[in-house]
C-alpha cells in the first residue's frame, strides 16, 4: 500500500486540527472502505487521521425521544442495540443485511454514511469516471450497468448507486448528521447529506473540507409503528442490493395511518419516496394499493441498457415489504 | 522491489535479544507540529532501514523506532510482541512477515474472501483492512492460537472429521470466523444462522456443506467441555 503520514487523534477537535482543510487528508474510522480504496489506488491520502481513539462510540437516548449515535459505533453494535432492535427494527435489519460479520464488526456509523460507490468503473482506477476524475466521462453509461447502477437520480455524468443499506433505513426513519469542522459544529438533515450526481458527481455529500461526522441522531420512533428492511440481491448474503426497501408503517386496523418508505440499490443516493408515502396514507391495505403507490416511485426512472429490470424489481421490493408488514 | 523486500522496510519485529537495534532505529521522531498528537510521517522508502542484524554490536534494548515507524505492542495468542511498523502496514502483514505467523492467509486483500480473519479482543475482523498501528495494546488470536498444549481445538478436529479443510487455503479464516460465531450468544445456532454469519468467508471449492457441519459439530464438542 502507498505510504501516508499518520496521526492518531484523541478528540474530535484534535482530529479536525490534524486533518485541516487538505483535500488529500482522510479520517480513518473502521477503514473498511478507505483502506480498500487506497490499496486500489483510487483514494490517495497523504495524511490519514485515525479517529479510533476519539470517544464517539456510545448511543444515547435524548429527552425528546431521539437516539443519538456516535460516529464510531460499529455496525454490529448498532444493529444489536436494544433500543434500535425495539424502536428501529428497519435499521437493525438493514445493518445485518449489509456486508459480512467481520466487516460489520469493523465498520462504523460515520464511515458507513461516507461509504463510496461500488461501481466497477470507479473502482478499477483506469476507466473513465467523473467521480474519480472529473471530466473524464462515465464508462458505466453504455457499459456493463446491471447491478450497482441506478435508475433514479442519475445524470449524464454518473449513474452509480449509493451502496449503503444502513443509510436507506436512516432515510426512512429521518435523521440528523452532526459534524465538527474547522468552523465549529453544525447539523445537516440526513435527507440533504448525500448529493445527487448532477454535473458534480465527485461531490458526494454536503460536508465541507475537513469536517468530521461526530454523530447521527435518529428522529423519534413513529409511535405504534412496525418496520422492516427487505433486500433483494443476486445471492442470499454478502452482496450489494439490486433493489431494497425500508418501510415504516403505522396502521389503524386495516387502514394505513402513516407510512415512510425509502429505497436502496435503485438510486444514486439513499432514496426516500414521499410520493409513495402520500399514496399510502389513509388507504386500506391491499396489494392493489401497494402496487399503485410503488409505481409512483419510479415515474421518473431512467433505465440503462442492463438495469431496466430494477424498475419492476424496485416496485416489488416495496409491495412485498408492505404486504408482509401489514399482514401481521 | 518485490513485495517481500518492500515489507521488510515497512515492518520489523522488535526483539532486542534476537534483533538488536541498529543505529538508524534510534533516530527520534521529528516534532509533530500538532499539539498533543502522536504523528508519524512516512519517509521515502529508501530512508527506512530494516531492523539490525543479530550480529549488530549495538544492543540497546529500548532504542526508539526508526524514523517513520511506530512501535506497537500486541498480545498475540497470549504472547506479548513488540513491533515497529510504518503506518501503512496492515495487521495481516505484520502477523505474517514480522511474527512469522503464516497460518493467517492473504487471499483477496480487500475484505472480500475472509481468509485473513482473526480475532481482535474477541471479535472477528478482516486483518487485511486494518492498519497494524491502530491495534497497539490489542489482544489478538490467530489460527496458531487454537491448539493448546498439543491438543487440537474442537474446531480443528471437527474440520478434519467433516472434510471441511478441502485445499486448506481459506481454512484458517473459516475457523477463526467459526470460533467467533460459536462464542457469540447474539448469533443464532441454526444451520441458516451459521451459513449467514460465515458468508464473509468465501471458499471457492464448494465445501460449504461440510464447513457448516464442522462448525455445528464443534459447537457440540465445545459445549461438552472440550474447548
Amino acid at each position: 500500500m502507498r505510504h501516508f503520514d499518520y496521526a492518531r487523534a484523541e478528540s474530535a477537535q484534535q482530529a479536525v486540527a490534524a486533518h485541516g482543510s487538505e483535500r488529500d487528508a482522510a479520517f480513518l474510522a473502521g477503514g473498511t472502505t478507505l483502506l480498500d480504496l487506497v490499496k486500489l489506488d483510487v483514494m490517495q491520502p497523504q495524511t490519514v487521521v485515525d479517529i479510533n481513539g476519539v470517544d464517539l462510540d456510545t448511543i444515547a437516548r435524548l429527552d425528546d425521544g431521539r437516539l443519538r449515535i456516535g460516529a464510531m459505533v460499529t455496525n454490529t453494535a448498532l444493529a444489536r442495540d436494544e433500543r434500535v432492535v425495539e424502536d428501529y427494527a428497519v435499521l437493525s435489519q438493514a445493518l445485518l443485511a449489509g456486508a459480512s460479520t467481520q466487516l460489520r464488526n469493523k465498520a462504523t456509523t460515520g464511515g458507513n454514511v461516507m461509504q463510496r460507490v461500488r461501481c466497477p468503473y470507479f473502482r478499477d482506477g483506469v476507466s473513465a469516471c467523473n467521480k474519480r476524475e472529473p471530466g473524464s466521462g462515465c464508462a458505466a453509461i453504455g457499459g456493463v450497468n446491471r447491478s450497482v447502477h441506478a435508475v433514479l437520480g442519475t445524470s449524464d455524468n454518473c449513474i452509480a448507486t449509493h451502496p449503503s443499506d444502513m443509510c436507506v433505513a436512516m432515510a426512512a426513519i429521518g435523521a440528523t448528521v452532526e459534524v465538527q469542522g474547522p468552523e465549529g459544529r453544525r447539523e445537516i438533515d440526513f435527507a440533504d447529506f448525500h448529493l445527487l450526481p448532477g454535473d458534480t458527481p465527485a461531490r458526494e455529500h454536503a460536508l465541507e473540507a475537513g469536517e468530521l461526522i461526530t454523530h447521527v441522531t435518529l428522529d423519534a420512533p413513529l409511535e405504534g409503528s412496525r418496520s422492516a428492511y427487505l433486500k433483494l440481491r443476486d445471492r442470499q448474503s454478502y452482496q450489494f442490493a439490486l433493489a431494497s426497501s425500508a418501510v415504516i408503517v403505522r396502521m389503524d386496523g386495516n387502514t394505513i395511518r402513516e407510512a415512510r418508505v425509502a429505497m436502496g440499490g435503485v438510486g444514486t443516493k439513499p432514496w426516500r419516496a414521499p410520493e409513495v408515502e402520500a399514496a399510502l396514507k389513509g388507504k386500506t391495505a391491499s396489494e392493489a394499493v401497494f402496487a399503485d403507490a410503488a409505481k409512483r416511485a419510479f415515474e421518473n426512472a431512467v433505465a440503462y441498457a442492463h438495469n431496466g429490470y430494477k424498475i419492476p424489481l424496485g416496485q416489488q421490493a416495496i409491495v412485498r415489504n408492505l404486504t408482509d408488514l401489514t399482514a401481521a | 522491489m518485490d513485495d517481500r523486500e518492500r515489507l521488510k522496510t515497512e515492518v520489523s519485529y522488535f526483539d532486542p535479544q534476537r534483533h538488536p537495534a541498529s543505529p538508524s532505529r534510534r533516530r527520534f521522531l521529528k516534532s509533530a507540529g500538532v499539539s498533543g498528537l502522536a504523528v508519524a510521517a512516512a519517509p521515502a522508502l529508501s530512508s527506512v532501514s530494516y531492523a539490525g542484524s543479530p550480529d549488530d554490536p549495538d544492543t540497546q534494548a529500548e532504542a526508539p523506532p526508526a524514523e517513520g515507524q511506530r512501535r506497537i505492542t500486541l498480545t498475540v495468542n497470549g504472547r506479548r510482541e513488540q513491533l515497529d511498523v510504518t503506518p501503512n502496514v496492515i495487521l495481516l502483514d505484520a502477523l505474517r512477515h514480522a511474527l512469522q505467523l503464516t497460518g493467517t492467509k492473504k487471499g483477496c486483500d480487500h475484505g472480500q474472501c475472509g481468509a485473513c480473519t482473526i480475532l481482535v479482543n474477541g471479535t472477528s475482523i478482516n486483518s487485511c483492512l486494518s492498519l497494524a498501528v491502530t491495534h497497539d495494546g490489542d489482544e489478538i488470536t490467530t489460527v496458531e492460537g487454537l491448539e493448546k498444549n498439543g491438543q487440537q481445538h474442537p474446531l480443528q478436529q471437527a474440520f478434519l472429521e467433516h472434510d471441511a479443510y478441502q485445499c486448506g487455503y481459506c481454512t484458517a479464516g473459516q475457523m477463526m470466523s467459526a470460533l467467533a460465531i460459536l462464542q457469540d450468544d447474539d448469533i443464532g445456532t441454526s444451520d441458516a444462522d451459521v451459513r449467514e454469519a460465515m458468508s464473509g468467508n468465501i471458499c471457492r471449492c464448494g465445501a460449504y456443506k461440510n464447513i457448516v457441519a464442522a462448525v455445528q459439530s464443534a459447537r457440540g464438542a465445545m459445549q461438552g467441555g472440550n474447548a
